[in-house]
């Protein structure tokens, strides 16, 4: 257990707490650039895509974990940005000019559906968001001139000064791309909550009207949180896309979006890691079902997965709603305190419900 | 001619939609929960009675069957509150919210594994038998729809307005410690009102499958249910009703009338403009709100 001594206002909001915290992310980020050295193709592939989907719930998390503001429909700007970069980069634009785009594109269409959305909480966000979710599905199919239609449309390899990156030519560069765009976003993303805006998310996350009275102005931080959360999934659209290689709407339906909701409360709501965790298991679950079939010869049954993925989250809701990440937690102070941990540690508090109707 | 033909069968299937509303507003008028697996639960109801009824199963007669399917339903309904969603008594609505939509998943999957994906058909008394009534081929499964409709829905609205089980409901949605205090059996409540959810969604989903046919993915017709809740505002059950028609008669004159492509986004394209012009819904009952 260590103590800290905090001699500074900036020992609140330091990247990490002390160095031993520090050494121990540069570790995990030298494990994983050396990675793609111990995977084959196959597996480098899926830690790929890994990659790829904590990207999009960082994007996603930024909105429902610390703006408060549940999306049911974040596979429609996960579109925007496959469709933007395909688009751009079948025009000749390079990477470094057109990922960007399709982020700020991605981040457009989600500041301009924040407009509306402003004036809805709680489950009629939800709901809201779910119907632009599915009609994002159908004006994918509609806007046939630009996105390919029912047909889809594909992308070509990444073009950066020097090099070109393709997924199944250049497995291990695509890799370390998605893994510097996943550590850059959450470098950035932890930035962003220990600076005044990040603050305010949180601040409406935990009551609007209290944020409101203190100052924040709702309108212009909900739209921005939007922006955020809409441009970074945006990004991992990007990398989606080139990741498929070639793609169209079914690729981002409505169960998509469930998907990367389910992912980051498996993950823990209101974490970054919980991104990763929640990515992780979506990535490795499928491939343990598969092991475990081969193990006792079960009859291919449709649908297991998501069946098993769905089971599990309902566990884990019940028995521990802050998710993986929670659990983590839990583990490392039990550590740090052995053997001073005491069972009501994290105990709950229970509160009762009060509606919001009056009639 | 072709228009009142529309308007019929718009009606019959905005009835559907309605009842399946209905169990949405029930339990949110009741626990202040929104359970997005209803529409999962109206799948399982469907499968349920089939398995009753159907004569490559159990095949029993319709109506026993039916009464058996609503009961197991409602089963199914209270077990879930029981085991499941009573763990999250008193945390935030979101979390109920993740957790129906995986119980939805998992609904379907068993669906999947025990009636398997292929399409089925129930086996009603009145599938296929028109009446004609002024020149219009009425079905006898659109009078059933609509009758069952209309007598649900004045049920519903008489329990919750007079009886003390229906009051005790409304205490227990609007205020958990107090409606303790005053007595109320709250737990007990909510597994009731989860039951009665479940029982009416089976209805809703033996309407449904009376028309055409089901598989484990009938449950994605929820969301059109949402959009018929949303429009007649959470929390009114005259409202879901309404909501309900108005998404089931404008759907088959928007693919009559509109280009493909665009029609069958015309129920979203609604909802979210009533949840622009009135966030809170047509019979809106949120004024403001307290810190």
């Amino acid at each position: 257990m260590r103590i800290h001594q905090k001699t500074s206002y900036d020992d609140d909001i330091n990247l990490f707490k002390d160095r031993y915290q520090a050494f121990w992310y540069a570790l995990l980020v030298a494990a994983a650039v050396a990675l793609p050295l111990l995977l084959d193709a196959y597996r480098l592939g899926e830690a790929t895509l890994v990659l790829i989907w904590a990207v999009a719930g960082m994007g996603l998390m930024i909105l429902a974990g610390h703006t408060g503001q549940a999306s049911l429909g974040h596979a429609a700007f996960l579109a925007c940005g496959a469709y933007m970069e395909a688009w751009l980069n079948n025009r000749g634009v390079p990477f470094l000019l057109s990922f960007p785009a399709a982020g700020l594109f991605a981040g457009a269409v989600g500041a301009a559906i924040a407009v509306p959305a402003m004036r809805m909480s709680g489950i009629y966000l939800a709901i809201a968001t779910l119907a632009m979710g599915i009609v994002a599905e159908d004006a994918i199919v509609l806007l046939e001139d630009y996105t390919g239609g029912v047909g889809g449309t594909s992308v070509a390899a990444i073009r950066l000064p020097g090099m070109e990156i393709d997924r199944f030519a250049t497995p291990r560069a695509f890799y370390w791309l998605c893994l510097a765009v996943a550590v850059l976003v959450a470098l950035g993303y932890r930035n962003l909550l220990r600076s005044p805006t990040g603050r305010a998310f949180v601040a409406i996350r935990d009551s609007e009207v209290s944020a409101k009275a203190m100052g924040i102005n709702i309108t212009r931080y909900k739209t921005l949180s939007f922006f955020i959360s809409c441009a970074v999934t945006g990004l991992a659209g990007a990398l989606f896309g080139h990741y498929l290689g070639a793609f169209n709407y079914e690729a981002f339906l409505i169960t998509v979006s469930i998907q990367m909701l389910l992912m980051i409360v498996v993950g823990g709501m209101g974490s970054i890691h919980g991104a990763f965790f929640g990515a992780i298991v979506v990535g490795v679950l499928p491939q343990l079902i598969t092991a475990a079939r081969q193990q006792i010869t079960l009859h291919a049954v449709p649908g297991l997965d998501t069946g098993i993925f769905a089971a599990l989250l309902i566990a884990m809701i019940v028995i521990e709603p802050l998710g993986l990440y929670g659990q983590w937690v839990k583990a490392r102070i039990w550590l740090e305190l052995f053997p001073l941990a005491r069972r009501d540690l994290f105990r709950r508090q229970r509160s009762y419900l009060k509606t919001e109707r009056l009639k | 001619m072709e228009f009142a033909q529309l308007l019929l069968g718009g009606i019959a299937t905005g009835c559907v939609y309605g009842l399946v509303a209905l169990g949405f507003v029930l339990i949110y008028k009741a626990t202040e929960a929104v359970n997005f697996a209803q529409g999962d639960m109206m799948m399982l109801g469907a499968f349920f009675t089939l398995q009753c009824v159907n004569a490559d199963y159990w095949g029993l007669p319709f109506w026993p069957g039916l009464a058996l399917a609503v009961l197991a339903t409602a089963g199914v309904g209270y077990l879930l509150e029981a085991f499941v969603i009573r763990r999250l008594f008193g945390q935030p609505q979101f979390a109920v919210v993740i957790l129906t939509i995986a119980i939805g998943f998992v609904l379907r999957f068993l669906a999947g594994f025990v009636w398997g994906h292929e399409l089925l058909t129930l086996e009603t008394p009145f599938a296929g038998r028109n009446l004609s009534l002024f020149g219009l081929a009425i079905g006898l499964d659109e009078v059933f729809v609509v009758a069952m409709t209309v007598a649900f829905t004045s049920a519903l609205y008489f329990f919750f307005a007079r009886t003390r089980l229906g009051m005790a409901m409304q205490a227990s949605s609007q205020n958990q410690l107090a409606a303790y205090y005053m007595g109320v059996p709250v737990k007990r409540i909510h597994g009731l009102v989860w039951a009665l959810s479940g029982a009416i969604s089976t209805v809703a989903g033996v309407m449904f499958a009376a028309r055409g046919s089901i598989d484990p993915s009938l449950g994605l017709l929820g969301i059109k249910a949402f959009a018929a809740a949303i429009i007649g505002g959470f929390g009114s059950l005259p409202g879901a009703l309404a909501g309900g028609l108005i998404v089931g008669v404008v759907e088959p004159f928007a693919s009559r009338y509109i280009p493909a492509g665009i029609s069958q986004m015309m129920p979203y394209a609604i909802m979210l403009l009533v949840l622009l012009l009135r966030p809170n819904g047509l019979f809106a009952q949120i004024q403001r709100k307290k810190v």
